[in-house]
Formats: structure tokens, sequence, C-alpha cells
């Protein structure tokens, strides 16, 4: 099967800056993302879990999407101005797609 | 009742001593755990409920000008009571600017549900207090956020490094914080469908609400000794002093400034009790957005590790009791 190399790019943040994450990446060139729970994790500020907090405040959510490499830095610095204030990561990576014209 | 039998009669309470079996299960390591989508029902349970009775109560009884005092001092309070705090814990721990601040938001916002446990115990003690308190509570929640904000804006313009949203933009996020929305929505439902409204729910809002409240506590109970468990460490001891001796200042302050509204000794009970109060739903949501530098595990475990057991515990009773005083 022919497949398609494409970039990955993971945003784990925390769940009350979600919404400032979503609302860029609608405003970028970006086709589309995927919002996953995060159940349990650990970092500078120790360790945690989903089921051990009392608000949103302390839990973290990753946000995954697909794009183009050609689109990988107008993506990632807008985001990166909103994760560097607040706890979170942003991975890229590599990936293969079977249909490119989606992403 | 003095001071000593209300003290008991709290600590022997359903209410305290499924908080307390939640605190020694976590504090012993057991698996015990309330799943989070539970969790999440429950603190919406609680806020549907004390927000629906509040709003049958004001239906009711009706509004009067007392109300517009008690929701004036209510902001000042919540306002007020950061400066004391922040100024506190600059003087007597190495807090940094942006933590101090974040600190003292939660000790002027409430505890909704420090709330709920105090308005249990006027239940018990067949004290009536106003239903429109409920509304104070929800304005109390913001002003204090407000007032971090002006107390770190100095440390904040210094470390600002990527964006920051504008004001408009973060009050929409705090005022919108969804306990804040069904807090306020539920007692507006109740205000509008009075009686006939509470007829249809009771079972739901009336009877069952003890039991969800000591689910809820039980859960309460298993965060804050996982947090003190975990975040202790990162607290000084005149940081865990602050959160002991801070609700009584706090209360003091409030008891002064009843002495000068026209509140049952419910009402005033409650009021001092809010005032004691520090939030840990709605303020650290709202500082993980508005002052993201401060370390959650200084303000989570302060509020949540030590001023709400405190509280629970031993400063309801004395928050009862100084109604009395203040009133009687």
């Amino acid at each position: 099967m022919q497949t398609y190399l494409k970039k990955r790019i993971a945003i784990v943040i925390e769940q009350p800056a979600l919404n400032r994450v979503l609302d860029k990446l609608d405003q970028l060139a970006v086709t589309g993302y995927t919002v996953y729970p995060v159940i349990a994790g650990r970092g500078r500020e120790g360790s945690w879990r989903s089921d051990g907090m009392v608000s949103d405040a302390g839990r973290m959510v990753s946000v995954v999407c697909v794009c183009d490499p050609s689109k990988v830095e107008s993506i990632i610095d807008p985001i990166y101005k909103i994760v560097s204030r607040q706890v979170g990561i942003i991975t890229i990576s590599d990936c293969e797609v079977i249909r490119p014209d989606h992403f | 009742m003095s001071a000593l039998d209300l003290a008991i009669a709290n600590l022997l309470s359903p209410m305290v001593l499924f908080f307390a079996l939640g605190l020694g299960a976590s504090l012993a390591r057991s698996d015990l755990t309330v799943p989070e989508a539970i969790a999440k029902f429950l603190a919406l349970y609680l806020m549907m409920a004390i927000g629906f009775k509040g709003g049958v109560a004001v239906a009711k009884s009706g509004l009067d000008l007392t109300l517009v005092g008690v929701m004036l001092a209510g902001i000042v309070l919540s306002a007020l009571i950061p400066l004391i705090g922040f100024a506190l814990l600059r003087f007597s721990t190495k807090l940094s600017t942006v933590d101090a601040a974040a600190v003292a938001a939660h000790y002027g916002s409430i505890s909704i549900v420090t709330f709920v446990a105090a308005t249990q115990t006027m239940t018990s003690l067949g004290l009536p207090y106003e239903g429109y308190l409920i509304a104070v509570a929800a304005v109390m929640e913001t002003p204090a956020i407000l007032t971090a904000l002006f107390l770190a804006r100095k440390a904040r313009d210094a470390a600002k490094r990527g964006e920051d949203e504008g004001m408009g933009t973060l009050l929409r996020e705090i005022g919108l914080n969804g306990s804040v929305v069904m807090l306020i929505g539920s007692f507006v439902i109740g205000w509008i469908t009075g009686e006939r409204g509470m007829k249809a729910v009771s079972p739901f809002v009336n009877d069952l609400f003890f039991g969800m409240i000591c689910l809820f506590l039980l859960d309460m109970g298993l965060i804050a000794g996982r947090g003190m468990r975990e975040g202790m460490k990162a607290l000084s001891w005149p940081a865990i002093a602050f959160g002991l001796y801070m609700p009584l200042i706090s209360a003091a302050l409030a008891a002064l400034v009843c002495l000068a509204l026209g509140l049952s000794v419910g009402g005033t009970a409650l009021m001092i009790t809010l005032a004691a109060s520090a939030s840990y739903i709605a303020v650290p949501a709202a500082m993980r957005l508005a002052l993201p530098e401060a370390r959650p595990s200084i303000y989570l475990t302060l509020s949540l590790g030590v001023t709400f057991p405190f509280n629970l515990a031993l400063g309801i009773p004395l928050y009862v009791w100084l109604a009395g005083v203040v009133k009687g």
C-alpha cells in the first residue's frame, strides 16, 4: 500500500488551557486534531492522577494532529506561545498516512 | 451549645467521619479511589442541589435590601482578604511574589464544599439561614482572583513569556468556569420555579443530598491525603501555619463586617465560613490560566490539605460559636 510521509504533532497540555490550544489550532492551517484524556503522569511538580484531582486544574490532556512537513513551523510557533507559560510538552515525530489530501 | 460541644458534635458527624476515612485511607496508601467521572458527577450534583435550594429559598422569602449589603460585603471581603494574606505570606514565608499572590487568591475566594458542610451543620443545629447566601458565595469566587492578578502584576510582567490572553478573555474563562455556571444557573432555575420546582426535584436534591455529600467528602479526604503525602514537602512550616491562622483572621474580619449586616445567626455563621474558607475548585483552574508561573503544589496543598480539613473539623463549629457571639 502506498503511504505518504507526514508529521505528527502531540501536545500534552493542562486541561484549563485546552480551549486556548484548540482555538489556536482552529485558526491555523490544521485540517483536524484528536484530543485524548491522560490518566496519570509525573513532572517537575511531582506525580498526579486524573482521579486524584478535585477540579480540572491539575488534569492533563493530549492533542494530536497530523500535518504536512511544510506546515510544522507555522503551527508550532503559535502553539508554543501558549504552552510555554503552562505545564506541557510538545513533540513532533514522523508518521505515514494513506490519504495525503486529508492533512 | 458551647464551642466545645459544637466541635465534638461536628467531629462525630458522618460528613467529617467520611472525610477522615478518605484521609486515613489515602495516608495509609490504600487503593480506595473514587473514579474521575463519579467525582465530577458528585461535584456537579452538589452545585446543582445547593444552587437550586438557594434559589427556591429566595423565591419563598423574597429579596430585600439586606441582600445588596451582604453581596457588597462579600465582594469587599473577597477582594480584601488576599491583600492581608499576601502581606502575611511575604512577611512570614519565602514564597515568591507570584506564589504568594496565587495562595492569597485561594484564601480570598471561597470553598463551596465547606459552605455546603456548614449548611448541613446549620440544619442539624436547627439554625435557619438566608437562602440567598449561595448567590453571595458565587460572587465571592472572583474578586480575589483579580486582587491576586493586581498583586502579581510586576512579577508577571517580568516573567512574561509566550502569549498572554487579554483580560477580557481571562475574565470570560474564569466567569464561565463550569462550577460557577452550574451554581448560578441552578440558583436562577430554583428562583424561577420556586416551590413547584422543588416539589418536582425534591427526592433528588433533598433526600439524596446528605449521602452524596458523605461520598463527595470521602473523595475529598482521599485527595487531601494524597496532597498531604506528596505536596507537604513543598511547604515550609510558616506556610503550613498560614493555612491554619489565615482562616481565623478572615473569620474575625467577616464577623466584624457581619455586625453591620442584618443576617440571622445561621446566616452570619455561613458568611464567616465563606470568608474563612479557601477555594480549591474554581481558583486553581483560574490560576493555571491567569498565573501559570505559580506552583499548584503550594496553593493546592495549602487550601485542600491544610485549610479544608481544619475548617471541616474545627473551623465550622468555631464560626457557629463566633456567629452566636456576634449576634447574641
